[in-house]
């Protein structure tokens, strides 16, 4: 027999049951994230080369316990499995089971045997199995099965040879049946069979109790479905119960004769030890705040010395092509709007390794699941889920990587409201539009002495964030229906020491991932706004210089001075300008001028491109020094007052304003990719701007 | 039920999720050991069929316990 040179081999099993480590082991970095078509679930594939001969595309799907699925991702996996005429639906199957715990594993794997799909089990954890004292006659079990199986250390790749030459085996479909619908529904399971050309009967009776998860059914299928079932009286929860009891069943009686030893009863004692302390009503929290502690302080803190690395050496790549490449429209768009454009994405690189090395770690070990365990309660007010606690905390260092974050709650509704949220807690990149605004409008006093109120103020706006992002998060409760039930089920896995080529393959997928897809977006309104800040109508640009040294002819203005007022001129007389001009009526009623308002256009780039705009556009030159733009800005009259014109009212309305608005398009960037759509991040920007608006008429009518 | 003690399952009074509990491995017949709560007292620990679950208080609640 010759074997295809070419197979696709997916990787089933439940969540735990270390498949990641195993598909890790497998493809190496030969690993590519797409999508499935028309959801938000990720596809990680692979390639792994069997033997010279034959390679394998290698198809890591989410984790699930049955063939009934809870979750969307779930969903994808019943869709792929039972559905044969997909085109995604694989060669061969390979299923984990997690030998410390097998029980919990077999069901899905009768389920795969009745489904007739070519299988290869793979027993991972051999190794904890062993020091657990368990002992387990494989020979039996695969012949018990009909089904080969292999014995596996996933984690220190012991037995991955042997796996990969049963691999390159041809599928064998599995001869036996555990569980046969009932013979009333057999009629019309031989019609499904012939309708969608597909075969087996277990795989029928799947179109007969979730049409609903088979995505590739059109309305007529549907409708057939529905008639069938209606010709028979069957509803899709007559027979599920029985199905899973009858699968216990055999899975009792499998493991009657095929462990030979079980488990001591203390083999979990540390686990238990450790959970003590880990969900200790005073320890467990306080640990856990430690832990998030450390995570924020170290994408705020240590991410900022590669940050800053990256922003110089873009700057001056920047600076140094646009004194080398020839003068033109073409160069300019590369040195200025590019360059930098690929800046503003790689510069997010160091916060999401960071983050996503605490992330992996915390899986790895465990400890996630117990982060949903004391969490849960106080987090499903909110409509949230107990793993909402690590993106929304994130959140105050960067939302970027705090939105990627998400990926790990399994409830939809749960994902989205923390996706919606979370760029209401006050990133840092806010921070130096904050310092500016506040050191502006309020005194550098100290209250008793003590506590400075410039301090307080700053508090008072992360809060002020904070408290929107809970609100927020409570009226999307209510006003998102949700189709699935929100379930907590929760497996607590034994505590394990991570293994740390996980947690770098972690760290490689999600930058690949931000850089490829969050990116090309990114880049894309990058060179918008470069475009926009740059060009003008006519040839009003071209003239600027002449523009400006005419009339500035009679002031005593050094060459430095000039330039910034030229500077000035320009950004004054780009269609930035023009739309900051075009919007003052829009924003009036907040205390704004056309100023401030080319400097909104500019910062949706980045928030703290505001602080760059405003010494722009006040003749300051690039300087981005507070204490220069601080007294440049207390220095300015309103004509229409005599007064100030950043007012107390003026620099509340604008605080309030950066606080709640959204003013990021690397935000809308990756919610983007992570919802795989632009409804949520277009709703989320209308919403975020909408009340960012209102609250800032608010804060202004009330204070002047 | 108290955080230490066991039992065993008897039956279910959600036959929704009860079809979610069974597959986790939740089968009259089994026994069931009440670990602990989180701290506020929900959600809660169980072991059942040989492994560590957490689960919320009103999702337990729709199990019922013999003994």
């Amino acid at each position: 027999m010759s074997a295809k040179a070419h197979v696709r081999i997916a990787l089933v099993g439940k969540p735990n049951s270390g498949k990641s480590s195993l598909f890790n082991q497998l493809t190496g970095l030969n690993q590519k994230i797409g999508n499935f078509p028309g959801v938000t679930v990720d596809k990680r594939t692979g390639l792994c080369a069997l033997s010279e001969h034959q390679t394998a595309e290698i198809i890591d799907l989410p984790g699930l316990y049955s063939i009934y699925p809870r979750t969307p991702d779930e969903k994808i996996v019943t869709e792929l499995l039972v559905d044969t005429r997909s085109k995604h639906f694989p060669d061969k199957v390979v299923l984990v089971l997690d030998a410390t715990n097998l029980k919990n594993g077999l069901l899905l794997l009768t389920q795969l045997i009745d489904l007739e799909v070519p299988l290869l089990v793979a027993l991972n954890m051999m190794d904890q199995a062993a020091q657990a004292g368990i002992s387990l006659d494989v020979k039996k079990l695969s012949a018990e099965l009909g089904v080969p199986v292999v014995m596996l250390n996933a984690r220190e790749g012991v037995g991955i040879d042997k796996l990969k030459q049963a691999m390159a085996e041809p599928g064998r479909t599995p001869q036996r049946k555990v569980f046969t619908p009932d013979a009333s529904v057999h009629r019309v399971l031989t019609t499904i069979n012939e309708r969608f050309g597909v075969t087996g009967t277990y795989r029928a009776f799947q179109f007969l109790q979730q049409p609903q998860h088979l995505l590739s059914l059109s309305r007529d299928d549907r409708a057939f479905v529905e008639a069938v079932s209606r010709e028979v009286d069957f509803f899709p929860a007559k027979y599920q119960g029985a199905e899973t009891v009858i699968r216990y069943q055999f899975i009792q009686d499998l493991l009657d004769r095929v462990v030979l030893k079980a488990p001591h009863p203390e083999w979990k004692k540390d686990t238990y030890r450790i959970d003590a302390l880990l969900t200790h009503k005073v320890w467990g929290y306080v640990i856990f705040f430690v832990i998030l502690f450390l995570i924020f302080q170290s994408i705020f803190a240590w991410a900022q010395v590669p940050m800053d690395f990256i922003d110089h050496t873009f700057a001056q790549l920047s600076l140094w092509l646009s004194h080398t490449l020839p003068a033109g429209p073409f160069f300019d768009l590369l040195s200025q709007g590019v360059v930098p454009g690929i800046g503003g994405i790689v510069i997010f690189i160091p916060q999401i390794a960071i983050l996503f090395a605490f992330i992996s770690v915390l899986e790895e070990t465990g400890y996630m699941a117990r982060v949903v365990f004391l969490m849960d309660k106080g987090m499903r007010q909110f409509g949230l889920n107990g793993k909402s606690v690590v993106p929304l905390m994130s959140g105050w260092a960067c939302a970027i990587p705090a939105i990627m974050a998400t990926r790990t709650i399994d409830n939809w509704k749960e994902r989205l409201i923390t996706i919606f949220v979370t760029p209401f807690m006050s990133c840092s990149a806010r921070l130096p539009v904050f310092t500016i605004l506040v050191a502006l409008i309020i005194p550098e006093e100290k209250f008793l002495g003590v506590i400075s109120y410039q301090g307080l103020a700053l508090m008072g706006l992360y809060l002020l964030g904070f408290i929107a992002a809970l609100l927020s998060a409570v009226a999307m409760k209510m006003l998102i229906q949700a189709k699935e039930r929100s379930y907590l089920l929760l497996e607590l896995p034994t505590y394990r020491v991570p293994k740390w080529s996980n947690v770098g393959y972690t760290i490689v997928e999600k930058t690949k991932a931000f850089v490829l897809e969050a990116g090309k977006v990114i880049l894309a309104i990058s060179i918008l706004l470069w475009v926009l800040a740059s060009y003008g109508p006519g040839d009003v640009m071209e003239k600027a210089e002449e523009t400006v040294r005419t009339r500035t002819e009679l002031l005593p203005l050094s060459e430095g001075e000039l330039e910034a007022h030229i500077a000035a001129y320009k950004l004054e007389h780009s269609y930035a300008g023009i739309i900051g001009r075009a919007i003052e009526p829009a924003i009036r009623p907040l205390g704004y001028d056309w100023k401030i308002g080319i400097a909104l256009i500019t910062s949706f780039a980045a928030r703290e491109v505001f602080v760059g705009t405003i010494a722009t556009i006040y003749s300051l030159g690039s300087t981005e020094d507070a204490q220069t733009i601080k007294s440049r800005l207390a220095r300015e009259i309103n004509p229409e007052t005599g007064g100030p014109r950043f007012t107390p009212a003026v620099g509340f309305s604008l605080l309030v304003f950066y606080t709640f608005a959204m003013q990021c398009m690397s935000t809308l960037a990756v919610v983007k990719r992570e919802t795989k759509g632009w409804k949520w991040p277009l709703l989320q920007l209308a919403y975020m701007t909408a009340l960012a608006y209102l609250a800032a008429f608010v804060t202004y009518h009330v204070l002047r | 039920m108290v955080p230490g003690e066991s039992g065993i399952i008897a039956g279910f009074s959600d036959q929704e999720l009860s079809f979610k509990l069974m597959e986790m491995g939740f089968l009259p017949g089994t026994a069931i050991r009440f670990n602990f709560t989180a701290p506020f007292g929900d959600p809660i620990c169980v072991t059942v069929s040989g492994y560590d679950l957490s689960l919320r208080k009103e999702e337990a609640a729709t199990v019922s316990i013999l003994g």
